[in-house]
Protein backbone atom coordinates (compact mmCIF):
# COMPACT_ATOMS: atom_id res chain seq x y z
CA UNK A 1 0.00 0.00 0.00
CA UNK A 2 1.14 3.26 -0.70
CA UNK A 3 0.13 6.36 0.17
CA UNK A 4 -0.72 9.74 -1.96
CA UNK A 5 1.86 12.83 -1.67
CA UNK A 6 0.19 15.77 -1.45
CA UNK A 7 1.22 16.59 -4.97
CA UNK A 8 -0.81 13.41 -6.44
CA UNK A 9 -3.78 14.43 -3.75
CA UNK A 10 -4.14 17.95 -5.32
CA UNK A 11 -3.84 16.14 -9.12
CA UNK A 12 -6.94 13.80 -7.97
CA UNK A 13 -8.95 16.45 -6.88
CA UNK A 14 -8.45 18.57 -9.77
CA UNK A 15 -9.43 15.25 -12.07
CA UNK A 16 -12.97 15.87 -10.20
CA UNK A 17 -13.04 19.94 -11.35
CA UNK A 18 -15.28 19.98 -14.07
CA UNK A 19 -15.15 22.70 -17.15
CA UNK A 20 -16.76 25.51 -16.08
CA UNK A 21 -16.70 25.51 -12.96
CA UNK A 22 -16.56 28.20 -10.38
CA UNK A 23 -14.07 26.68 -7.60
CA UNK A 24 -12.50 28.62 -4.70
CA UNK A 25 -9.29 26.63 -3.09
CA UNK A 26 -8.64 26.96 0.19
CA UNK A 27 -5.38 28.26 1.54
CA UNK A 28 -2.69 25.82 2.59
CA UNK A 29 -2.41 22.13 0.50
CA UNK A 30 -5.87 22.85 -1.57
CA UNK A 31 -3.94 26.11 -3.59
CA UNK A 32 -1.55 22.87 -5.16
CA UNK A 33 -4.62 21.91 -6.96
CA UNK A 34 -4.23 24.69 -9.30
CA UNK A 35 -1.21 23.59 -10.55
CA UNK A 36 -2.86 20.10 -12.18
CA UNK A 37 -6.14 21.51 -13.74
CA UNK A 38 -6.26 20.07 -16.75
CA UNK A 39 -5.29 22.77 -19.46
CA UNK A 40 -7.67 22.16 -21.64
CA UNK A 41 -10.60 22.92 -19.35
CA UNK A 42 -12.17 26.13 -18.53
CA UNK A 43 -12.60 26.44 -14.44
CA UNK A 44 -12.99 29.63 -13.34
CA UNK A 45 -10.82 30.16 -9.90
CA UNK A 46 -12.23 32.48 -7.13
CA UNK A 47 -10.03 34.51 -4.27
CA UNK A 48 -12.13 36.08 -1.32
CA UNK A 49 -10.00 39.07 -1.20
CA UNK A 50 -12.17 40.15 -4.64
CA UNK A 51 -10.87 37.94 -7.70
CA UNK A 52 -12.42 35.50 -10.13
CA UNK A 53 -10.21 34.35 -13.07
CA UNK A 54 -6.95 33.80 -10.97
CA UNK A 55 -4.16 33.08 -12.82
CA UNK A 56 -1.00 31.29 -12.00
CA UNK A 57 1.97 33.39 -9.75
CA UNK A 58 3.84 35.96 -11.63
CA UNK A 59 7.56 35.38 -12.92
CA UNK A 60 10.17 36.50 -10.02
CA UNK A 61 10.32 40.46 -9.75
CA UNK A 62 6.89 40.94 -11.83
CA UNK A 63 4.84 40.31 -8.49
CA UNK A 64 2.08 43.26 -8.00
CA UNK A 65 1.28 43.53 -4.52
CA UNK A 66 -1.87 44.73 -5.42
CA UNK A 67 -2.96 41.86 -6.84
CA UNK A 68 -2.83 38.82 -4.32
CA UNK A 69 -4.60 35.43 -3.14
CA UNK A 70 -6.36 34.88 -0.02
CA UNK A 71 -2.86 33.44 1.01
CA UNK A 72 -1.75 37.06 0.25
CA UNK A 73 0.88 35.81 -2.40
CA UNK A 74 1.31 37.59 -5.48
CA UNK A 75 -1.12 36.03 -8.40
CA UNK A 76 -2.26 36.58 -12.12
CA UNK A 77 -5.15 37.73 -13.60
CA UNK A 78 -6.51 35.95 -16.41
CA UNK A 79 -8.55 37.29 -19.68
CA UNK A 80 -11.77 38.07 -18.57
CA UNK A 81 -11.05 37.67 -15.10
CA UNK A 82 -12.50 40.61 -12.75
CA UNK A 83 -12.52 42.29 -9.63
CA UNK A 84 -15.33 43.58 -6.87
CA UNK A 85 -15.37 44.14 -3.44
CA UNK A 86 -15.92 42.12 -0.31
CA UNK A 87 -19.71 42.42 -0.41
CA UNK A 88 -19.67 40.63 -3.75
CA UNK A 89 -16.99 38.45 -3.00
CA UNK A 90 -18.46 37.04 -0.15
CA UNK A 91 -22.30 36.61 -1.80
CA UNK A 92 -20.58 34.28 -4.50
CA UNK A 93 -19.32 32.05 -1.21
CA UNK A 94 -22.55 32.17 0.34
CA UNK A 95 -24.81 32.66 -1.64
CA UNK A 96 -24.29 29.42 -3.36
CA UNK A 97 -22.72 30.83 -6.38
CA UNK A 98 -19.67 28.49 -6.22
CA UNK A 99 -19.77 24.96 -7.33
CA UNK A 100 -16.90 23.74 -5.58
CA UNK A 101 -14.94 24.92 -2.50
CA UNK A 102 -11.58 22.43 -1.26
CA UNK A 103 -10.19 22.86 2.20
CA UNK A 104 -8.32 21.36 4.77
CA UNK A 105 -9.88 20.42 7.90
CA UNK A 106 -8.20 19.18 11.51
CA UNK A 107 -11.25 16.60 11.41
CA UNK A 108 -14.48 15.63 10.00
CA UNK A 109 -17.34 13.78 11.13
CA UNK A 110 -19.25 11.01 9.64
CA UNK A 111 -22.14 13.51 8.77
CA UNK A 112 -19.96 16.00 7.62
CA UNK A 113 -19.18 18.35 9.84
CA UNK A 114 -15.93 19.80 9.89
CA UNK A 115 -13.53 21.78 11.95
CA UNK A 116 -11.05 23.49 10.14
CA UNK A 117 -10.14 26.98 11.63
CA UNK A 118 -9.30 26.18 15.83
CA UNK A 119 -7.48 23.75 17.48
CA UNK A 120 -9.43 24.92 19.95
CA UNK A 121 -6.09 24.86 22.72
CA UNK A 122 -6.83 27.94 25.35
CA UNK A 123 -3.33 29.73 24.44
CA UNK A 124 -4.54 29.36 20.66
CA UNK A 125 -5.29 32.73 18.77
CA UNK A 126 -8.17 31.86 17.21
CA UNK A 127 -8.51 33.29 13.46
CA UNK A 128 -11.47 32.04 11.04
CA UNK A 129 -11.13 33.99 8.22
CA UNK A 130 -13.62 33.12 5.51
CA UNK A 131 -13.50 29.23 6.00
CA UNK A 132 -17.11 29.72 7.74
CA UNK A 133 -18.99 30.72 4.55
CA UNK A 134 -17.35 28.75 2.25
CA UNK A 135 -18.57 26.11 4.15
CA UNK A 136 -22.06 26.54 4.71
CA UNK A 137 -22.08 28.44 0.99
CA UNK A 138 -20.16 26.69 -1.88
CA UNK A 139 -22.61 23.79 -3.70
CA UNK A 140 -20.08 21.43 -3.13
CA UNK A 141 -17.67 21.10 -0.28
CA UNK A 142 -14.76 19.11 -0.84
CA UNK A 143 -11.93 18.47 2.07
CA UNK A 144 -8.42 17.42 1.06
CA UNK A 145 -6.34 16.01 3.96
CA UNK A 146 -4.12 13.27 5.32
CA UNK A 147 -6.15 10.57 6.39
CA UNK A 148 -4.72 10.58 9.96
CA UNK A 149 -2.68 13.46 12.43
CA UNK A 150 1.24 12.94 12.25
CA UNK A 151 0.53 10.74 15.40
CA UNK A 152 -1.67 8.31 13.59
CA UNK A 153 -5.07 9.55 15.30
CA UNK A 154 -7.77 9.43 12.75
CA UNK A 155 -8.63 12.65 11.75
CA UNK A 156 -12.38 11.06 10.00
CA UNK A 157 -13.63 10.91 13.80
CA UNK A 158 -17.82 10.28 15.24
CA UNK A 159 -17.66 13.46 16.30
CA UNK A 160 -15.52 16.48 16.36
CA UNK A 161 -13.74 16.92 19.22
CA UNK A 162 -12.24 20.35 17.73
CA UNK A 163 -14.67 23.29 17.37
CA UNK A 164 -16.79 23.31 14.36
CA UNK A 165 -16.55 25.56 11.37
CA UNK A 166 -19.57 24.21 10.10
CA UNK A 167 -22.56 21.57 10.28
CA UNK A 168 -22.76 18.41 8.41
CA UNK A 169 -21.56 20.72 5.09
CA UNK A 170 -18.93 18.19 3.70
CA UNK A 171 -19.86 16.29 0.38
CA UNK A 172 -16.49 14.82 -0.24
CA UNK A 173 -13.28 13.86 1.49
CA UNK A 174 -10.01 13.49 -0.24
CA UNK A 175 -6.80 11.79 1.98
CA UNK A 176 -3.97 10.33 0.87
CA UNK A 177 -5.56 7.07 1.35
CA UNK A 178 -8.97 7.05 -0.07
CA UNK A 179 -11.91 9.32 -1.81
CA UNK A 180 -15.30 9.14 0.72
CA UNK A 181 -18.34 10.31 0.14
CA UNK A 182 -20.37 11.70 2.72
CA UNK A 183 -24.40 10.51 1.83
CA UNK A 184 -27.50 10.34 3.97
CA UNK A 185 -26.40 6.28 4.78
CA UNK A 186 -22.84 7.53 5.85
CA UNK A 187 -19.44 7.40 4.37
CA UNK A 188 -19.35 5.55 1.48
CA UNK A 189 -15.45 4.63 0.31
CA UNK A 190 -15.30 5.71 -3.64
CA UNK A 191 -12.03 4.74 -3.94
CA UNK A 192 -8.91 3.69 -2.30
CA UNK A 193 -5.36 3.37 -3.00
CA UNK A 194 -3.92 0.44 -4.45
CA UNK A 195 -3.52 -2.62 -2.20
CA UNK A 196 -5.33 -1.02 0.73
CA UNK A 197 -8.20 -2.97 2.19
CA UNK A 198 -11.57 -2.22 3.72
CA UNK A 199 -10.47 -3.60 6.88
CA UNK A 200 -7.30 -1.47 6.88
CA UNK A 201 -9.30 1.65 5.90
CA UNK A 202 -11.54 1.29 8.68
CA UNK A 203 -8.93 0.55 11.21
CA UNK A 204 -7.33 3.96 10.61
CA UNK A 205 -10.75 5.65 10.33
CA UNK A 206 -12.65 7.10 13.51
CA UNK A 207 -16.13 6.75 12.08
CA UNK A 208 -18.08 3.64 10.48
CA UNK A 209 -17.01 3.07 6.87
CA UNK A 210 -19.29 1.71 4.25
CA UNK A 211 -18.42 -0.16 1.38
CA UNK A 212 -18.47 1.29 -2.51
CA UNK A 213 -21.75 0.99 -3.64
CA UNK B 1 -17.76 75.10 -4.57
CA UNK B 2 -17.35 71.43 -3.24
CA UNK B 3 -13.91 70.17 -2.17
CA UNK B 4 -13.34 67.21 -0.37
CA UNK B 5 -9.64 67.52 -1.05
CA UNK B 6 -7.58 67.33 1.83
CA UNK B 7 -3.87 69.22 1.62
CA UNK B 8 -2.05 66.34 4.30
CA UNK B 9 -3.10 62.82 5.52
CA UNK B 10 -3.03 65.01 9.05
CA UNK B 11 -5.66 67.68 7.89
CA UNK B 12 -7.78 64.58 6.68
CA UNK B 13 -8.08 63.06 10.29
CA UNK B 14 -8.21 66.56 11.93
CA UNK B 15 -11.68 64.93 13.60
CA UNK B 16 -10.39 61.54 14.96
CA UNK B 17 -11.08 61.57 18.63
CA UNK B 18 -10.21 59.24 21.46
CA UNK B 19 -12.79 56.61 22.23
CA UNK B 20 -13.89 56.59 17.92
CA UNK B 21 -15.09 53.27 16.08
CA UNK B 22 -12.56 53.69 12.77
CA UNK B 23 -12.73 50.73 9.91
CA UNK B 24 -9.61 50.19 7.98
CA UNK B 25 -9.50 49.07 4.76
CA UNK B 26 -7.55 46.12 3.44
CA UNK B 27 -7.29 42.42 3.10
CA UNK B 28 -3.41 42.25 4.29
CA UNK B 29 -1.73 44.94 3.47
CA UNK B 30 -3.25 45.10 -0.06
CA UNK B 31 -5.38 48.30 0.15
CA UNK B 32 -4.24 49.40 3.50
CA UNK B 33 -4.15 52.70 3.95
CA UNK B 34 -1.20 53.08 5.68
CA UNK B 35 -0.09 57.12 5.56
CA UNK B 36 -3.58 57.50 6.69
CA UNK B 37 -2.78 55.08 9.47
CA UNK B 38 0.71 56.88 10.13
CA UNK B 39 -1.46 60.27 10.87
CA UNK B 40 -3.76 58.67 12.91
CA UNK B 41 -1.25 57.52 15.42
CA UNK B 42 0.58 60.73 14.96
CA UNK B 43 -2.84 62.20 15.65
CA UNK B 44 -2.41 60.46 18.73
CA UNK B 45 -6.34 59.76 19.29
CA UNK B 46 -6.65 56.12 21.80
CA UNK B 47 -9.09 53.98 23.29
CA UNK B 48 -9.82 53.17 19.57
CA UNK B 49 -12.26 50.27 18.33
CA UNK B 50 -10.53 49.32 14.93
CA UNK B 51 -12.52 46.68 12.26
CA UNK B 52 -10.15 45.33 9.71
CA UNK B 53 -10.46 41.99 8.17
CA UNK B 54 -6.22 41.39 10.38
CA UNK B 55 -4.60 42.92 13.19
CA UNK B 56 -1.70 44.09 11.81
CA UNK B 57 1.00 42.72 9.24
CA UNK B 58 5.06 43.74 10.49
CA UNK B 59 5.85 46.84 11.69
CA UNK B 60 3.69 49.04 9.36
CA UNK B 61 -0.11 50.23 9.32
CA UNK B 62 -2.40 48.33 11.54
CA UNK B 63 0.47 47.04 13.32
CA UNK B 64 2.10 50.55 13.87
CA UNK B 65 -1.15 51.55 15.44
CA UNK B 66 -1.50 48.06 17.52
CA UNK B 67 2.31 48.90 18.78
CA UNK B 68 1.74 52.39 19.79
CA UNK B 69 -1.18 51.01 22.23
CA UNK B 70 -4.33 52.72 20.55
CA UNK B 71 -6.33 50.41 20.18
CA UNK B 72 -8.59 49.14 22.64
CA UNK B 73 -10.91 46.45 20.77
CA UNK B 74 -10.34 44.73 17.68
CA UNK B 75 -13.37 43.48 15.56
CA UNK B 76 -11.54 40.94 12.80
CA UNK B 77 -11.71 37.70 11.05
CA UNK B 78 -8.39 36.80 10.56
CA UNK B 79 -5.84 38.15 13.44
CA UNK B 80 -3.47 35.26 13.29
CA UNK B 81 -0.51 35.41 10.96
CA UNK B 82 3.08 34.76 10.76
CA UNK B 83 4.09 38.51 10.68
CA UNK B 84 1.26 38.97 13.21
CA UNK B 85 3.33 39.42 16.79
CA UNK B 86 2.52 42.49 17.71
CA UNK B 87 -1.39 41.78 17.61
CA UNK B 88 -0.35 38.59 19.14
CA UNK B 89 1.61 40.34 22.04
CA UNK B 90 -1.16 42.41 23.40
CA UNK B 91 -3.87 39.41 22.81
CA UNK B 92 -1.44 36.93 25.19
CA UNK B 93 -0.70 40.00 27.91
CA UNK B 94 -5.08 40.84 27.63
CA UNK B 95 -4.19 44.23 26.56
CA UNK B 96 -6.93 44.46 23.65
CA UNK B 97 -10.22 43.01 23.10
CA UNK B 98 -10.55 40.47 20.02
CA UNK B 99 -14.36 40.03 18.27
CA UNK B 100 -13.40 37.66 15.94
CA UNK B 101 -16.34 37.22 13.12
CA UNK B 102 -16.36 35.33 10.10
CA UNK B 103 -15.16 37.28 7.00
CA UNK B 104 -18.52 37.21 5.29
CA UNK B 105 -20.45 37.65 8.68
CA UNK B 106 -17.85 40.77 8.40
CA UNK B 107 -18.54 41.80 5.10
CA UNK B 108 -22.31 41.60 5.81
CA UNK B 109 -22.81 43.18 8.81
CA UNK B 110 -20.80 46.24 7.67
CA UNK B 111 -22.81 46.51 4.22
CA UNK B 112 -25.76 45.96 6.49
CA UNK B 113 -24.78 49.38 8.43
CA UNK B 114 -24.44 50.91 5.30
CA UNK B 115 -27.45 50.08 3.89
CA UNK B 116 -30.02 50.54 6.69
CA UNK B 117 -30.29 47.36 7.42
CA UNK B 118 -31.46 46.38 11.61
CA UNK B 119 -30.03 42.78 11.43
CA UNK B 120 -29.42 40.23 9.08
CA UNK B 121 -29.78 35.93 9.17
CA UNK B 122 -27.18 34.19 8.05
CA UNK B 123 -26.00 30.86 7.60
CA UNK B 124 -22.23 31.59 8.09
CA UNK B 125 -21.43 30.24 12.03
CA UNK B 126 -24.10 28.75 12.71
CA UNK B 127 -23.59 25.75 15.36
CA UNK B 128 -20.23 27.04 15.91
CA UNK B 129 -18.63 28.82 19.10
CA UNK B 130 -18.72 32.02 17.52
CA UNK B 131 -22.52 31.64 17.38
CA UNK B 132 -22.75 30.93 21.52
CA UNK B 133 -25.80 32.54 22.59
CA UNK B 134 -27.04 34.60 19.61
CA UNK B 135 -30.52 34.82 17.89
CA UNK B 136 -31.09 31.67 15.78
CA UNK B 137 -33.79 30.86 13.19
CA UNK B 138 -34.97 28.63 10.99
CA UNK B 139 -36.10 29.66 7.59
CA UNK B 140 -37.14 27.46 4.75
CA UNK B 141 -35.07 24.59 6.25
CA UNK B 142 -32.09 26.26 6.67
CA UNK B 143 -30.31 27.58 9.89
CA UNK B 144 -29.51 31.06 10.19
CA UNK B 145 -27.90 33.41 13.10
CA UNK B 146 -28.92 36.87 13.81
CA UNK B 147 -26.27 39.37 13.24
CA UNK B 148 -26.23 43.17 13.82
CA UNK B 149 -24.53 45.91 12.11
CA UNK B 150 -21.46 47.21 12.19
CA UNK B 151 -20.93 51.04 12.33
CA UNK B 152 -18.46 53.14 12.61
CA UNK B 153 -17.60 56.56 13.34
CA UNK B 154 -14.77 57.17 10.73
CA UNK B 155 -13.33 54.55 7.54
CA UNK B 156 -9.80 55.12 6.47
CA UNK B 157 -9.66 53.20 3.26
CA UNK B 158 -6.89 53.04 0.06
CA UNK B 159 -8.26 53.51 -3.29
CA UNK B 160 -6.95 54.07 -6.37
CA UNK B 161 -7.92 57.67 -8.09
CA UNK B 162 -10.12 60.12 -6.80
CA UNK B 163 -11.62 63.77 -7.54
CA UNK B 164 -12.86 66.44 -5.60
CA UNK B 165 -16.56 64.98 -4.84
CA UNK B 166 -15.14 62.39 -3.68
CA UNK B 167 -16.04 59.48 -6.51
CA UNK B 168 -13.05 56.74 -6.30
CA UNK B 169 -11.97 53.93 -8.12
CA UNK B 170 -9.91 51.25 -6.95
CA UNK B 171 -6.25 48.93 -8.22
CA UNK B 172 -7.13 45.44 -8.33
CA UNK B 173 -7.25 43.25 -5.01
CA UNK B 174 -6.80 46.27 -2.80
CA UNK B 175 -10.51 47.25 -3.36
CA UNK B 176 -11.84 44.79 -0.93
CA UNK B 177 -13.06 46.29 2.31
CA UNK B 178 -12.86 49.71 0.78
CA UNK B 179 -16.21 50.50 -0.55
CA UNK B 180 -18.11 48.38 1.96
CA UNK B 181 -16.53 50.50 4.64
CA UNK B 182 -16.72 53.93 2.70
CA UNK B 183 -20.79 52.95 3.10
CA UNK B 184 -20.97 52.32 6.77
CA UNK B 185 -18.87 54.49 8.33
CA UNK B 186 -20.07 58.40 9.17
CA UNK B 187 -16.75 60.24 7.73
CA UNK B 188 -15.04 58.19 5.08
CA UNK B 189 -11.45 59.26 4.24
CA UNK B 190 -9.78 57.85 1.53
CA UNK B 191 -6.32 58.31 0.62
CA UNK B 192 -5.37 57.96 -3.21
CA UNK B 193 -2.63 57.13 -5.65
CA UNK B 194 -4.07 60.21 -7.94
CA UNK B 195 -6.39 63.41 -7.23
CA UNK B 196 -7.79 63.85 -10.85
CA UNK B 197 -9.73 66.81 -12.34
CA UNK B 198 -13.60 66.40 -11.98
CA UNK B 199 -15.01 64.27 -14.86
CA UNK B 200 -11.53 62.81 -15.36
CA UNK B 201 -13.47 59.37 -14.54
CA UNK B 202 -15.85 57.70 -16.18
CA UNK B 203 -18.82 57.40 -14.92
CA UNK B 204 -19.24 54.18 -15.65
CA UNK B 205 -16.36 52.57 -13.75
CA UNK B 206 -16.83 54.46 -10.41
CA UNK B 207 -17.01 51.91 -8.01
CA UNK B 208 -17.55 54.43 -5.02
CA UNK B 209 -19.81 57.29 -5.67
CA UNK B 210 -18.67 60.80 -3.78
CA UNK B 211 -21.76 60.51 -1.37
CA UNK B 212 -20.23 58.32 0.78
CA UNK B 213 -16.92 59.72 1.09
CA UNK B 214 -16.53 62.91 3.13
CA UNK B 215 -12.51 63.24 2.53
CA UNK B 216 -9.99 62.58 0.31
CA UNK B 217 -5.99 63.00 -0.02
CA UNK B 218 -3.58 62.52 -2.01
CA UNK B 219 -0.58 60.09 -1.52
CA UNK B 220 1.40 59.23 -4.63
CA UNK B 221 3.41 56.00 -5.22
CA UNK B 222 1.31 54.43 -2.36
CA UNK B 223 1.88 50.62 -3.56
CA UNK B 224 2.14 48.12 -1.43
CA UNK B 225 4.97 45.70 -0.75
CA UNK B 226 4.70 42.23 0.66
Amino acid sequence: MKRMDRNQLAARVARDIKEGAYVNLGIGAPTLIGNYLPKDREIFLHSENGLLGMGPAPAKGQEDWDLINAGKQAVTLLAGGSYFHHGDSFAMMRGGHLDICVLGAFQVSGRGDLANWHTGEPDAIPAVGGAMDLAVGARQVFVMMDHQTKKGEAKIVERCTYPLTAVACVDRIYTDLAVLDVTDRGLCIVEMVDGLTFDELQNVTGAQLLRAA
Amino acid sequence: MIDKIKNSTAAALAEVSDGATVMIGGFGTAGMPSELIDALIARGAKDLTIVNNNAGNGEIGLAALLKAKRVKKIICSFPRQADSHHFDALYRAGEIELELVPQGNLACRIEAAGSGIGAIYTPTGFGTKLAEGKETRRIDGRDYVLEFPIRADFALIQAYRGDRWGNLTYRKTARNFGPIMARAARHTIAQVNEVVPLGALDPEVIVTPGIFVQSVVAVPGARRQS
